[in-house]
């Protein structure tokens, strides 16, 4: 279905001939379901009938203790310093962000009285604004009333650079105006479609403004507050203690009627994520455990116990084969894979399509991740608004041959292929990860069939995944022919995402491998995509263009697709954790409950 | 006395500085930055990540940056965490009574073990005792720690389901249930470590008193009519103790230092977790500090094993 007949249908939403159910159902026929509609519908003031929760307690409190496990420990409590998701959920617990993301890539109010859109004047028509109505008789754990000011106040604070914030890039380019105590006007420089970064989700927690004034730029780190957290959220800080321990007590002036339900949490910190696992679901110690990254085997087993099982939800990360463009064996002025060069074997397209042909991602999903990782075709899997309905995968080694043989590689007599004297021989690196080794042997073994040679090459992830510029083992430089790993997509607009194809992020000695393109390849037809996406405020042309994306780099066999990986938590029988693979765990902490 | 003491403390001087410059420059070549998990994330930009770099002072040349942490470690001033921005001295005082707890009360355990079975097993040698006292400490110390501290766990906890296998400083409880849930807990990493330890001092208690039974002084004691207890008690165990002495003292600083991976499997949040913790996210002034103490107390230690000596056998002088 084309933009056109897009139009008509929701044109026929309006006039009430189609029910916004059946309007919804067609478009999930159609690959782009619920939450696209939902946003399409929205976008043509048609209204969304606000999502029930299915939070079902009747009063706040009586719930005892809630304990839960994270196998890295929240490190330090302030958000704007967070530099990793554990410290964010630490933070989550006691501190709120205007809205959050809910499981579908829908923002969700939680200190904002009501999500900006166009039909309350939330959005500027030039998209160069968003006005935020704050929710009124909030009040900080000390008893003080959040107000606009604090939300001005976080936007000073992370924006000023002296603080060393890490938050700084989605409050340094825009600029934030109190309209009166309970509103405020969040400026872009230019028009914004994707306006809900600053003050939403991870790094939009807010911070009072009156504990942190006097600490804000170079003094940040002094503030008492960064370690006895004053928020808003439903727990009241009451002991911290780094990489272990964060504990906390019912807030019974939180801002919404029934919650939260416990009377305390526990959030413990270290040891490993399958005994994580274990304390859930094998001995019930704990009701809740973050990020089990555990084989799908070992989950199944442990679900049999009963006590409890693996939550999956879908977010936007995927395990991914690159295939270089450059010829990372010549130097270039005192550089390997540079964009100067071609790679003399991958720059056939016929070695790239066999390649791609020789995957057998439902092995690798069936044999190895299970459900923890998901055969997909496409790099732009989630939220499924964007996901494109065009490309397609097949595992067939007879193809793949076929292929070859056409394009003129020959079988030698080492069964290795080879045309005008080049082997198709391929280094094939990734980081050390037991599934990673694994996958690598399935697509060598698939390979060996077709004729192509691949040395497989395992680096350890620390240096794998360093910055070291020092180092010619990095990913960023990626200084050999294919390489896998799991790239993360943390919010469910992607334009951030997809900007790993830009010509214009090309990763090279300038600028110090840091640019994310690394494969290297270039379109100039991808590169007007995103750039169209950046302003375009039309969701339904916007959505198309990212799925553009995605088929040009597909096509182009840029990148290879494996698997798309939810993110897993382990979690009681009992207990009601509503999750999101697009926020923190925490997102919903108030909501959480168990039954009696 | 006094001087041999004044001399060792001097001498140790150059050697701690010797061992700071070697950590330092380890931890300066090792790859990555205590911002690795932000250059992952696409959202961050990598100016931000230049940004913090520039500010924390790690893009400084070693030397300088070795220069300023001495000069700062001289005031006093250990540095703080980059992972958790708090003072490190602050992070380890936190940490360190659990680990003086468990692992205090594992040696403890170790020596209840290894002394009296060491001991018994060497009057007796090659008797049934001895060779089941033997086969069971070659066992104890064949099994590493992580594996039987696995094995507890899933003998105790979730087969029999009988002890917690996450260890919890925060306990809300008082009174006696606070003593028995800090026991409960406390029992699996304390037997653990407790168990490989004892098993190895047991070798080392056994040969040592084996060396001094034979002697003629002990059949002179028997001899005399001396009740066999004290016989072993007074005139064989002190000199067998020397050599156990040593091990022992060696042994005090891990102590401090905690154990590694049994603080990692058990999740005791002792010295050992901070360090893996801190190495994991390339703290800096953390590894720094804890390494650096650690060093201290070994050699510090070793002088209060040689000092022992003086005590236990008053024919070794000092000069």
């Amino acid at each position: 279905m084309d933009e056109k007949g897009l139009r008509q249908l929701i044109g026929e939403v309006k006039r009430g001939r189609v029910t916004r159910r059946q309007f919804i159902q067609r478009m999930v026929g159609l690959g782009l379901t619920a939450p696209l509609a939902a946003q399409m519908l929205a976008y043509s003031g048609i209204a969304q009938a606000q999502a029930k929760s299915a939070y079902k307690p009747t009063k706040r409190g009586g719930g005892g203790a809630l304990k839960v496990l994270w196998w890295q420990g929240a490190t330090l409590l302030n958000p704007h310093f967070a530099v990793g998701t554990k410290d964010q959920e630490g933070s989550r617990i006691f501190y709120e962000p205007l809205a959050a993301w809910d499981p579908d890539g829908e923002l969700v109010p939680i200190l904002a009285a009501e999500i900006p859109s166009t039909q309350n004047g939330g959005l500027a028509a030039d998209g160069k604004s968003v006005t935020w109505k704050l929710k009124k008789g909030v009040r900080w754990h000390d008893g003080k009333p959040f107000t606009a000011d604090d939300v001005v106040f976080n936007w000073e604070y992370a924006s000023d650079p002296a603080s060393a914030t890490v938050t700084i890039g989605s409050y340094k380019d825009v600029r934030v105006e109190k309209l009166d105590s309970h509103t405020v006007r969040v400026h872009f420089p230019k028009a914004a479609p994707f306006w809900a970064d600053a003050f939403v989700s991870t790094r939009g927690m807010i911070i009072p403004k009156h504990l942190f004034e006097a600490y804000k730029g170079a003094k940040s780190r002094e503030a008492p507050t960064n370690l006895k957290p004053v928020g808003t959220g439903p727990y009241k800080f009451v002991d911290f203690r780094p990489g272990d321990m964060v504990r906390g007590q019912i807030n019974n002036d939180y801002h919404e009627a029934n919650r939260p339900y416990f009377d305390s949490i526990e959030m413990k910190g270290g040891g490993d994520a399958v005994s994580a696992a274990r304390a859930v679901m094998q001995t019930g110690e704990f009701d809740y455990a973050w990020n089990v990254q555990v084989e799908d085997e070992i989950l199944l087993r442990m679900e049999k116990e009963g006590k409890g099982h693996a939550d999956i939800v879908a977010g936007g990360n995927i395990e991914f084969i690159q295939l270089n463009t450059t010829d990372p064996w010549t130097e270039v002025e005192g550089e390997r894979a540079s964009i100067k060069t071609r790679h003399p074997l991958l720059a056939d397209a016929a070695v790239r399509d066999a390649l791609n042909l020789l995957v057998d991602r439902q092995a690798v999903q069936d044999h190895i991740y299970g459900r923890t990782g998901v055969a997909t075709r496409n790099f732009l899997n989630n939220p499924q608004r964007f996901r494109s309905k065009n490309t397609k995968w097949e595992f067939s080694v007879d193809k793949a041959n076929q292929l070859l043989e056409t394009a003129g590689w020959k079988r030698g007599s080492d069964g290795i292929r080879a045309k005008d004297g080049k082997k198709l021989k391929f280094v094939f690196q990734t980081s050390i990860n037991a599934p990673r080794q694994k996958t690598q042997q399935i697509i060598k073994q698939a390979c060996q069939k077709a004729g192509i040679d691949l040395e497989l090459k395992a680096v350890t992830a620390s240096v794998f995944f360093s910055s070291d510029v020092a180092n010619t083992d990095t990913y960023t430089k990626f200084y050999c022919d294919i390489q896998m790993y799991t790239t993360t997509m943390t919010q469910p607009d992607p334009q951030v995402f997809m900007d790993q194809y830009l010509t214009s992020l090309v990763s090279s000695k300038e600028n110090k491998w840091q640019g994310r393109n690394i494969t290297r390849w270039r379109s100039e037809d991808y590169d007007k995509a995103w750039y169209a996406a950046e302003n375009e405020l039309d969701p339904v042309k916007r959505a198309a263009l990212f799925m553009r994306m995605n088929d040009l780099a597909i096509e182009a066999r840029a990148v290879i697709p494996v698997v798309f990986r939810p993110r897993v938590g382990a979690v009681s029988n009992k207990l009601h954790a509503p999750t999101s693979g697009w926020d923190n765990d925490f997102w919903l902490l108030k909501d959480w409950y168990r039954d009696a | 006395m006094g001087r041999y003491v004044l001399r060792r403390l001097l001498i140790a001087i150059p050697s701690l500085i010797g061992i700071s410059i070697v950590l330092f420059t380890v931890l300066a070549l090792a790859p990555g930055d205590p911002f690795e998990e932000l250059a992952t994330n696409p959202n961050v930009p990598a100016e931000v990540r230049a940004n913090l770099r520039a500010q924390f002072g790690l893009d400084d040349p070693v030397t300088v940056r070795y220069v300023r942490w001495f000069g700062s470690m001289m005031n006093g001033d250990w540095g703080f965490s980059f992972a958790s921005r708090i003072d490190v001295d602050q992070l380890i005082l936190q940490r360190l009574p659990v680990t003086l707890f468990v692992i205090g009360s594992s040696q403890i355990l170790a020596l209840l073990i290894a002394l009296p079975i060491g001991v018994y097993a060497a009057t007796r040698p090659y008797s049934l005792f001895d060779q089941i006292a033997n086969t069971f400490a070659f066992i104890g110390f064949s099994l590493p720690t992580f594996f039987t501290g696995i094995l507890f766990i899933l003998v105790f906890s979730i087969q029999l389901d009988w002890l917690p296998f996450v260890y919890r400083t925060d306990i809300a409880a008082t009174g006696w249930r606070w003593w028995w849930e800090h026991g409960k807990q406390a029992l699996m990493p304390v037997a653990v470590l407790g168990l490989f330890q004892g098993a190895s001092w047991t070798r080392y208690v056994r040969s040592a008193v084996l060396d001094v039974i034979r002697l003629d002084y002990v059949t002179t004691a028997r001899s005399k009519g001396l009740r066999e207890i004290a016989v072993v008690v007074k005139h064989v165990v002190r000199n067998a103790l020397i050599p156990v002495v040593t091990l022992v003292a060696l042994q005090m600083p891990a102590i401090f230092g905690g154990a590694i991976v049994t603080e990692q499997i058990f999740r005791v949040p002792g010295i050992g977790s901070l360090l893996i913790s801190a190495i994991l996210a390339n703290d800096t002034p953390v590894i720094m500090a804890v390494t650096f103490v650690f060093s201290c107390l070994v050699i510090l230690f070793n002088l209060l094993a040689d000092l022992l000596y003086g005590w236990l056998d008053p024919r070794i002088s000092y000069h």
